[in-house]
C-alpha cells in the first residue's frame, strides 16, 4: 500500500513530526490553517497505518519466539523423573501437533530430550489447561498496558477460571499458542497508554474471548495489532502526543470543554484537522 | 532581456539577504490592458506599477505605444491592517492573498484586494488638474478676509503634477468564517466570487452587507472533513460557470443556473490515482494549489506540488496534458515535509494565446512549457544573472546522465527562494515574477506580440 522506501522507523518520526506541526499550528499567527492541518492529518494516518503493520508483524514474530521460550522454561521447572515415559507417548500421539512447537524450541537451544519436551507439554497442559478444558475459548491476547487494569476488563477472563488474580499459562489447542496470563492481562515490555484507552481495550478483550477456532487466527492477530495501535506512543517522545491521545480517547471533550462557544474556530479546526486520524482510532 | 524593477545603481549587497517578512510579495496581477501591474505583500500593502509610454521617435507613428515601455511605480497604499477577531480570539493577518482588477469602465481603475477575511474594492484615479482662483480661499487654502474681496472670479482648472489617489470604495466584511484563498471577477462586470476553505460566496460589487453562498462543503460533523476548497475562478466568458479545486486534486465545474446552491457539481474532473506511486505524502502532493481558465475558456490549468496539468472542459476523466515541474523532488518529499516546503502553493499562468503555460519552482527557478511541443524550459529570476537587457539563459537541474556546466544539483537547490506568484501580460509576452521581496519583469523583445495560433 505505502511505497516501499518508508519503513517502520520513518513512520514513527513522521508521526511525531506531524503531531508537532499540529501542535505548533495552534499558536500560529492568523489562526489554525485548516488546509494544512488536514494534509498533516493525512500524513499522520498514513504513517500510522504503516507503523501498525510493521509493529504487528514484529509483535507476532516476537510472540512466537516468546511462547516457545516460555514452554521450554516451564519444562525446565518440572522434574522430568516424576513422569512416566508411556504416558508421555500417549500424550505425544494425542498432541502430535504440539511436538513441532517443542521441536522448534529445542532447535533454538533448549537442551532437553524430546521425551521431556513432550512430557512437559503434557504437564503444562494438565494443570493450567484445566481452565481451558472448562472453557472452549482459551485464547487470550496481549495487552500493551503495563498499568494494573481496572476490574472491568478482567471480567471477560473470569469465565476462563479466575485468571484475574493469578498467573496462568495457557495453551491454545487450536493455534498452539502458549500465553502467560497475569491479572487478566499479559505483560509486555511495551508502552503505557493513558487511561483513556481502557474503554477501547475492553472492547477488544471481548472480541478475543470469542476466538475459538483456527479460522479466527487472523482475527486474533489483527485484533492484537489493533491493541498495539493504542500503544505506539511510547516510541514517540513528545508529551503532546500522549495529551492528544488522551483527548481523542475521551471523545474530544478535552478540547471542546475549553471553549465556551462550540463554533470557535480553534476547536473546530483542530478537530477537523485531526478528524481523519482520530476517526481511524475511534473506529477501532 | 531582463529588466529589474529596482534601481541597479545602489549597492544592496549587505542588505540583500535580510528580507523583512512584511515585504514578501504575496500576489501579482496585471489589469485587463496590461498597462497596470499590482502587487500585494505580507504587510498588507499594494504597489501598483504603470507601464511607461516610450516613443522612439523615428520609426513609430504618432500615438502608437512603444513596445519597450518599462514599468514604474504608480501608486502605493496600505490595503489591509492587522486585525483581531475578539469573539474567536484570533489574529487576522494583513497579508494580501489575492488582487483582481475590474474591467475598466471610465478613467478610474478599480481593483479588489483580499486578506484572510475581508475583501476591499479600491478606486485608483488620477488627478492632474486642480482648481485655482477661489474667491473665499487664498492660494494656500486659508480663508480670505471678506473685506479684501472686491470682485468675483470663476475658478479655473490648471494642470498640476500628476497625483494618484487611491480610495476604498467598498469593504466586504464578515462573509467568511475560514481563510479566503481566492477572488474572481465575473464576466458580467457586476458580481464576483470569494472562496474560503469550505465555502464560496457570490457578491455584488455594489452591495457590501449581503452575499450569496453558492458552495458549502462543510460537513455536519467536522470530524468527517476530508477535503477543502483550494482555489476558485469564474469562466472568462460564461457568467454562470465557475470552477473550484479541492485538496484532493479534483476540480468541480458548477453551473449557477442549475440551482442556487451549487453543492452538486455539473462536472467533476478527477484523475484516478496511480496505486503504484502511493506514499505517505500522496494526499499532500495531489492537492491543487491553483486553477486558471484558459483565455479561450476551453481549458483549465491546475498546479499541484510536482506537476502542472491542462484539462479539457469537455473531458472529465483526466488531464489532457501533464507537465513535470520538478519530478526530482519526489524522493525528497520527507525532508520537504519536515521543513514545510511541501505545503508551498505555487501559482500557474497561461500566456495570452494559451500556447504556453508557466509556473514557479525553487531556487528562484520558474518553468515554461510549450504546449505544442510539450517541451519545458527552466529560467531563473535572480539579480546577479539578469542585468537589464541581458538575455535570460536557460538553467538545468542535474538529475543524472551527463553533467553540463551550470547544472545545479538537487541538493544545492535553495528552498527558501521559491517562485510562488507570477503573472503574464494579457496580450504581450511580458511576465512578472515575484521572488520573495523582489519583482522581476521580463519582456520578450524578439516576439513582443504573441503570435496567434
Amino acid at each position: 500500500m505505502i511505497g516501499g522506501m518508508e519503513g517502520g522507523v520513518d513512520a514513527q518520526s513522521l508521526i511525531s513530526i506531524s503531531l508537532m506541526k499540529i501542535h505548533n499550528s495552534r499558536t500560529q499567527r492568523g489562526g489554525i490553517k485548516l488546509h494544512k492541518n488536514l494534509l498533516v492529518s493525512y500524513v499522520l494516518r498514513n504513517a500510522r497505518q504503516v507503523y501498525i503493520k510493521e509493529k504487528y508483524a514484529e509483535i507476532y514474530r516476537m510472540q512466537q519466539y516468546e511462547e516457545v521460550m516460555t514452554v521450554c522454561n516451564e519444562i525446565q521447572e518440572l522434574n522430568p523423573l516424576d513422569l512416566d515415559a508411556e504416558e508421555a507417548d500417549e500424550e505425544e500421539r494425542s498432541r502430535g501437533e504440539e511436538s513441532s512447537v517443542c521441536g522448534a524450541a529445542l532447535q533454538r537451544g533448549a537442551a532437553q530430550p524430546a521425551a521431556l519436551c513432550r512430557t512437559g507439554s503434557a504437564v503444562s497442559g494438565c494443570c493450567p489447561l484445566e481452565d481451558v478444558g472448562k472453557d472452549p475459548e482459551p485464547s487470550y491476547y496481549r495487552s500493551c498496558c503495563m498499568e494494573a487494569p481496572p476490574a472491568a476488563p478482567c471480567d471477560p477472563f473470569t469465565g476462563s477460571g479466575g485468571a484475574h488474580c493469578n498467573k496462568t499459562t495457557v495453551l491454545d489447542l487450536d493455534t498452539h499458542v502458549v500465553t502467560t496470563v497475569e491479572n487478566g492481562f499479559l505483560h509486555q515490555d511495551c508502552c503505557c497508554a493513558p487511561t483513556g484507552q481502557s474503554a477501547a481495550k475492553k472492547r477488544k478483550v471481548e472480541f478475543g474471548c470469542c476466538v475459538s477456532d483456527l479460522d479466527d487466527v487472523p482475527d486474533f492477530t489483527r485484533k492484537r495489532a489493533k491493541r498495539e495501535d493504542c500503544s505506539f506512543s511510547d516510541y514517540t517522545d513528545t508529551s503532546n502526543i500522549s495529551n492528544l491521545i488522551s483527548i481523542f480517547g475521551s471523545g474530544f471533550s478535552g478540547l471542546l470543554s475549553r471553549q465556551a462557544d462550540l463554533e470557535q474556530i480553534c476547536s473546530k479546526q483542530a478537530l477537523a484537522s485531526l478528524g481523519a486520524w482520530t476517526r481511524a482510532i475511534v473506529a477501532f | 532581456m531582463g529588466e529589474d524593477a529596482e534601481s541597479p545603481k545602489i549597492n544592496h549587497t549587505f542588505l540583500r539577504d535580510y528580507v523583512t517578512e512584511a515585504d514578501v510579495i504575496s500576489t501579482v496581477e496585471f489589469n485587463q490592458t496590461g498597462d497596470l501591474l499590482a502587487t500585494g505583500d505580507k504587510g498588507g500593502r499594494v504597489v501598483i506599477f504603470q507601464r511607461e509610454i516610450e516613443s522612439k521617435g523615428e520609426s513609430e507613428e504618432v500615438g502608437e505605444t512603444g513596445d519597450s515601455g518599462e514599468y514604474n511605480v504608480y501608486s502605493t497604499f496600505q490595503s489591509h491592517e492587522p486585525d483581531f477577531d475578539y469573539l474567536k480570539s484570533l489574529e487576522i493577518e494583513e497579508k494580501i492573498n489575492k488582487i483582481r482588477w475590474l474591467p475598466q469602465q471610465n478613467a478610474a481603475h478599480f481593483l479588489l484586494s483580499t486578506n484572510d477575511k475581508t475583501i476591499k474594492l479600491w478606486k485608483v484615479s488620477e488627478r492632474d488638474k486642480r482648481p485655482e482662483g477661489y474667491n473665499l480661499k487664498d492660494e494656500e487654502g486659508r480663508l480670505k478676509d471678506i473685506s479684501t474681496i472686491t470682485s468675483l472670479q470663476v475658478p479655473v482648472l490648471k494642470p498640476t503634477d500628476l497625483m494618484v489617489e487611491v480610495r476604498p470604495r467598498r469593504v466586504f466584511a464578515n462573509g467568511h468564517t475560514y481563510h479566503v484563498n481566492s477572488i474572481s471577477v465575473n464576466s458580467d462586470g457586476e458580481t464576483y466570487l470569494s472562496a474560503d476553505d469550505l465555502r464560496i460566496n457570490m457578491w455584488h460589487l455594489g452591495i457590501t452587507d449581503r452575499s450569496f453562498n453558492i458552495v458549502d462543503i462543510k460537513p455536519a460533523n467536522m470530524e468527517d472533513l476530508t477535503e477543502v476548497i483550494t482555489a476558485a475562478e469564474f469562466h472568462p466568458q460564461h457568467c454562470h460557470l465557475f470552477v473550484y479545486s479541492s485538496s484532493k486534486g479534483t476540480l468541480r465545474l458548477c453551473d449557477m443556473r442549475a440551482s442556487a446552491l451549487c453543492d452538486r457539481h455539473t462536472k467533476l474532473f478527477e484523475e484516478p490515482e496511480d496505486p503504484g506511486s502511493r506514499s505517505f505524502f500522496s494526499e499532500i502532493i495531489s492537492s491543487v494549489s491553483d486553477v486558471k481558465f484558459s483565455h479561450s475558456g476551453r481549458y483549465l490549468l491546475t498546479r499541484d506540488y510536482l506537476t502542472a496539468k491542462v484539462w479539457d472542459l469537455n473531458m472529465d476523466k483526466g488531464p489532457v496534458e501533464t507537465y513535470q515541474v520538478h519530478e526530482y523532488l519526489r524522493s525528497k518529499l520527507c525532508s520537504l515535509y519536515e521543513n514545510d516546503c511541501i505545503f508551498d502553493k505555487f501559482e500557474c499562468v497561461w500566456n495570452s494565446s494559451d500556447s504556453v503555460i508557466m509556473t514557479g519552482a525553487y531556487n528562484s527557478f520558474f518553468r515554461m512549457f510549450d504546449r505544442e511541443t510539450g517541451r519545458g524550459v527552466t529560467l531563473e529570476a535572480w539579480r546577479e544573472s539578469s542585468k537589464p537587457r541581458a538575455v535570460l539563459r536557460t538553467r538545468r537541474v542535474y538529475t543524472g546522465g551527463k553533467r553540463r556546466r551550470g547544472d545545479v544539483g538537487v541538493d544545492s537547490l535553495d528552498f527558501t527562494k521559491k517562485i510562488l506568484h507570477m503573472a503574464w501580460h494579457p496580450s504581450e509576452n511580458i511576465i512578472a515574477i515575484a521572488a520573495t521581496n523582489n519583482l522581476y519583469i521580463f519582456q520578450d523583445r524578439v516576439n513582443p506580440e504573441t503570435q496567434a495560433q
